[in-house]
């Protein structure tokens, strides 16, 4: 799993959020556009893009996009 | 004068017996002197559900409702019943994106293929009493309203009405009755699979309009009155038990 790869995954759930504000270390949950909606579609999405089901309290204590990838990055 | 409303004597079948509204159901129709064939996966929590029921009567079976080949032997080991209250279910939530086909099916199979087989099965075997009463418990969520994200939970429960509706009918001949209740968001282990966390979920109940969500029993009280012979006319309808969340 490559971190850009991972980070296009992820800025393809936003609608109104531009593709270019995401990094490693963006806070997503500051994001104005951040909602439970979105939290449940990023656990969709790992599970559809990488077949890993992570927890709900696993998504709940991430709060960066690198903290969300290294959970991803142990089930790999 | 007889209470219609008494269950006592009646042998009830509750599926998903184990957890939640299930549980709530098996220990409420037990405390009504109803004897008491509870279904669930796990042994452990039946054993614990079987001691935990005052009075005699009472049977528990381990078994799956997405396995339909465990169903037979277990049938054919069961007294005729007089009513079935159908309380297994499962939630699945993801945005439409991302829903998949393996996914739709197994949440189908769990909260409306297998409760609704399993009527057929027992209608076969001449297990289920002239008289009898079916009780499915749907969910306002699909039937009434919609929640983002909810689409495979919602279509399962939907499916499930369309289908009581049309047993109600069909099966009026045989006197029996087929109703759905329709819980709101209830106080159950299912509410926390998701991805929202205690907070969350007490925002989220802060906003209906009772502050709370239902607790169990009050869920299991609804269906035991559709089980009753209280509910004699009742037949083919959805009783909501959403403390008014669907009005608004």
């Amino acid at each position: 799993m490559e971190m850009n790869e991972f980070i296009g995954n992820f800025a393809e759930l936003f609608d109104d959020t531009a593709p270019e504000v995401f990094t490693p270390d963006t806070r997503f949950r500051d994001l104005e556009e951040w909602s439970s909606f979105l939290a449940l579609a990023v656990m969709a999405m790992i599970k559809s893009e990488y077949d890993v089901a992570i927890t709900a309290d696993e998504m709940r204590s991430a709060n960066t996009v690198q903290e969300l990838f290294d959970t991803v990055q142990k089930y790999l | 004068m007889t209470n219609p409303f008494s269950i006592a004597g009646k042998t009830i079948l509750v599926t998903g017996a184990t957890s939640g509204i299930g549980r709530a159901t098996a220990l409420l129709c037990a405390h009504m002197d109803a004897h008491v064939l509870a279904f669930g996966r796990d042994p452990q929590r039946l054993d614990s559900l079987l001691a935990e029921m005052p009075g005699e009567g009472h049977r528990v079976f381990s078994l799956d409702l997405t396995s339909p080949e465990q169903w037979p032997s277990v049938i054919a080991s069961l007294p005729v019943i007089d009513a079935f209250a159908a309380c297994a279910g499962v939630a699945s939530m993801a945005p439409f994106s991302f829903v998949t086909r393996e996914e739709l099916e197994r949440v189908m199979d769990t909260n409306c293929f297998g409760p609704v087989m399993l009527v057929q099965q027992l209608l076969k075997a001449k297990k289920l009493a002239k008289g009898g009463s079916v009780v499915f418990v749907s969910s306002v969520d699909g039937p009434r309203i919609v929640h983002a994200g909810n689409s495979l939970y919602s279509a399962s429960k939907s499916a499930l009405v369309g289908m009581a509706r049309n047993m109600a009918i069909d099966l009026a001949g045989k006197k029996i009755r087929v109703n759905c209740v329709l819980p709101g968001t209830t106080d159950t282990p299912m509410i926390r699979t998701g991805s929202a966390d205690e907070q969350q979920l007490a925002e989220t109940a802060a906003h209906l309009p009772m502050k709370r969500f239902a607790d169990p029993g009050e869920i299991a009280n609804a269906i035991v009155f559709l089980l009753s012979d209280a509910a004699s006319y009742v037949n083919g309808t959805e009783l909501v038990v959403d403390g008014g969340t669907s009005i608004i």
